[in-house]
């Protein structure tokens, strides 16, 4: 494993020169806290941000992202005819990711590239991506990350992970990709033999810093059936008022909806996020929804994150303990305090 | 080979609508691809499902209402409901739209080879039916005794008229047709509901008889005992399900029920593996 130092004197340069080579995205102010943006020219990254309200999920899943384009004109040949729309081109670096960001980018891999299907749309944003991680030093209070299998310096689906150090940033370098995109960006400055030592004091007192946990040890033992029915549910959602907000925040949220729009005779098949918190989300054609009430669709998020999803990929809960939920819920429910019902249970 | 985009339609042009119900609320679309390799990498088994993509208006999941056995064509018979299929109401044959799939699991047939059927349809979940009725006539002797039980509200509402008699007429399978209630003086089949109708004439329960059912809530809800009192072991029972859906290929996160998935990992499921789901569908 290597490790190259750059001087944060040398940063802004070595974006610049990497921007010949990729187009950036980091994190930008707005309002009260961050964004993942793409970054405009002459833009660089705030890389003493906090945190952010979104994750960067986007890059690999938009919002919204035109699939096909079409035309309904019967006098121009193929109409009616769906047209994929071309992928853009180009490599991007998204800098200043954090470990567990990327980590829910892995995890929601194992439902966009399985073995039955590969979704070209969320994969060929997938492979045109070198995720630049940066390292949590001072965790949050609502940071869990530690038990969900990430962690404030966690390296699993980063290329780099980048280490504040001070007056510069420690790159530990974990692929290919990551290597090519130090060199771009002309970091080539290995750093001393210290520099692992240091990682891994930063690291060990970033994650002696969050006391929050959750457990889930015991989840996997029992049946869907027994925590489907179990009686504290009606309680533990009693807030909720159905927002979405934390199926917007959260990094590991994929549910999508696709739509056709129509201008003149010009069509696009659109994907956009969708929301298993909305009735509409599951309402049949008939009238008839199998989630009706808004407790069933709070249920079926916890059940989906912290049950369905353990049961169906045995790869850990479907959540990486960010915190956004937590932080940005109205209704003040807690992520945490459910998992560790479900496992008390 | 399939397509390698599974959200890439293949173009298709309506051949022939038929109407199919008294109150026109049931059409037939038949469909010929209008590239034949297509057809090929649309090859499908009875039970499975498809998405009809309409440009401009969107795509809906129903079920494929021929049979693998016939070639040059694929039919799906849609109740107009929503506005995708209200659209599809209104379009004429020779229109170009799309066709996405096939998709989902099928009704077992690798199981099902050799035993006993006993099929039960109610009002217009009879698609995939047909599709299956249709491929077990013909590999009629891969089937051991087939028993069709059917009903729709009145005369007017059975689906597929013509096969129903022609099945009728060849006498290879049992055909019991029922109607809610019809004051036809010439009506020569069952009145009444279904599930006494099966109860009357379904094949008794062994290990080698199978029943697939498929119709309206209402018609499940009390064909279940009645199969129960016959003695049909939970693992011998066959439903599909519908549920809300998008993609169709399990991604979309929208038609799950517990840790299934109705699109991918259905929407056939035994009583058995129903039992242990909860009721979101």
């Amino acid at each position: 494993m290597s490790y190259i130092r750059i001087a944060k004197a040398s940063w802004d340069g070595g974006l610049e020169k990497a921007r010949k080579a990729y187009e950036l995205i980091g994190p930008v102010p707005e309002k009260d806290s961050h964004k993942y943006a793409v970054l405009a020219a002459g833009q660089l990254p705030d890389m003493g941000f906090k945190s952010t309200k979104l994750s960067p999920k986007w890059v690999v899943f938009p919002q919204s992202e035109v699939m096909f384009e079409y035309t309904l004109d019967e006098s121009k040949a193929n109409h009616h005819i769906l047209q994929e729309v071309p992928a853009a081109p180009g490599a991007r670096a998204v800098i200043g990711i954090r470990p567990y960001d990327a980590k829910a980018i892995q995890l929601t891999k194992m439902n966009f590239d399985n073995k039955d299907y590969k979704d070209p749309f969320w994969l060929r944003n997938y492979e045109r991506c070198t995720f630049v991680g940066l390292a949590i030093n001072e965790p949050s209070s609502t940071d869990f990350s530690t038990s969900c299998g990430t962690g404030p310096f966690a390296e699993e689906g980063l290329d780099v992970l980048l280490v504040d150090a001070g007056d510069a940033f420690i790159a530990k370098v974990l692929t290919d990709k990551g290597k090519k995109f130090l060199s771009e960006a002309g970091f080539a400055e290995e750093a001393g033999a210290d520099a692992a030592k240091a990682v891994e004091d930063l690291k060990a007192k970033a994650e002696a810093a969050i006391t929050s946990k959750v457990s889930y040890n015991k989840i996997a033992g029992k049946t869907i059936m027994d925590l489907y029915d179990a009686p504290f549910w009606k309680d533990v959602l009693f807030g909720c008022i159905n927002c979405g907000t934390c199926t917007y925040a959260c990094p590991t949220c994929w549910c999508f909806d696709i739509q056709d729009e129509v201008k003149g005779t010009d069509g696009v098949r659109v994907r956009n996020w969708d929301s298993c918190m909305t009735g509409l989300f599951t309402h049949h054609a008939s009238g008839h929804n199998p989630r009706e009430h808004e407790w069933e669709r709070t249920r079926q998020r916890f059940m989906h994150k912290l049950k369905y999803f353990v049961d169906k990929y045995d790869a850990g809960l479907m959540c990486v303990g960010c915190g956004r939920c937590v932080e940005q819920c109205p209704a003040n429910i807690d992520i945490r305090t459910v998992c560790n019902t479900l496992n008390d249970f | 080979m399939r397509n390698p985009n599974p959200y890439e339609p293949y173009p298709v042009r309506i051949d022939d609508i038929t109407v199919e119900t008294e109150d026109k609320s049931l059409k037939t679309f038949k469909f010929v691809f209008l590239n034949p390799e297509h057809e090929e990498m649309f090859a499908y088994k009875a039970g499975q499902f498809a998405e009809l993509s309409i440009p401009g208006q969107g795509e809906i999941p129903i079920g494929i209402a021929s049979s693998p056995t016939e070639k040059g064509f694929v039919k799906f018979t849609v109740f107009k409901t929503g506005k995708v299929t209200s659209y599809l109401h209104s379009m004429q044959v020779g229109d170009i739209m799309g066709l996405r799939g096939p998709m989902g699991n099928w009704y077992p047939w690798e199981i099902l080879e050799g035993k006993n059927i006993l099929i039960v349809g109610g009002g217009f979940a009879f698609t995939t039916l047909r599709s299956s009725i249709k491929m077990m006539l013909d590999n009629r002797d891969k089937f051991g005794k087939i028993d069709v039980v059917y009903g729709a509200r009145s005369p007017g509402m059975l689906l597929y008229m013509d096969d129903l008699k022609e099945w009728e007429a060849q006498g290879k399978i049992n055909m019991h047709i029922t109607v809610d209630k019809t004051d036809d003086p010439n009506w020569k089949y069952h009145q009444g509901f279904i599930p006494p109708v099966a109860e009357k004439v379904a094949p008794p329960a062994s290990d080698d008889t199978y029943a697939i059912v498929c119709g309206p809530p209402m018609m499940i809800k009390f064909t279940m005992p009645v199969l129960d009192k016959l003695g049909y072991k939970h693992d011998h029972i066959i439903m599909s399900l519908e549920n809300r859906m998008k993609c169709g290929i399990g991604m979309c996160g929208r038609c799950n029920i517990g840790k299934e998935l109705v699109c991918k990992d259905g929407p056939v499921f035994t009583l058995d593996q129903l039992n242990q789901m909860p009721k979101e569908y």
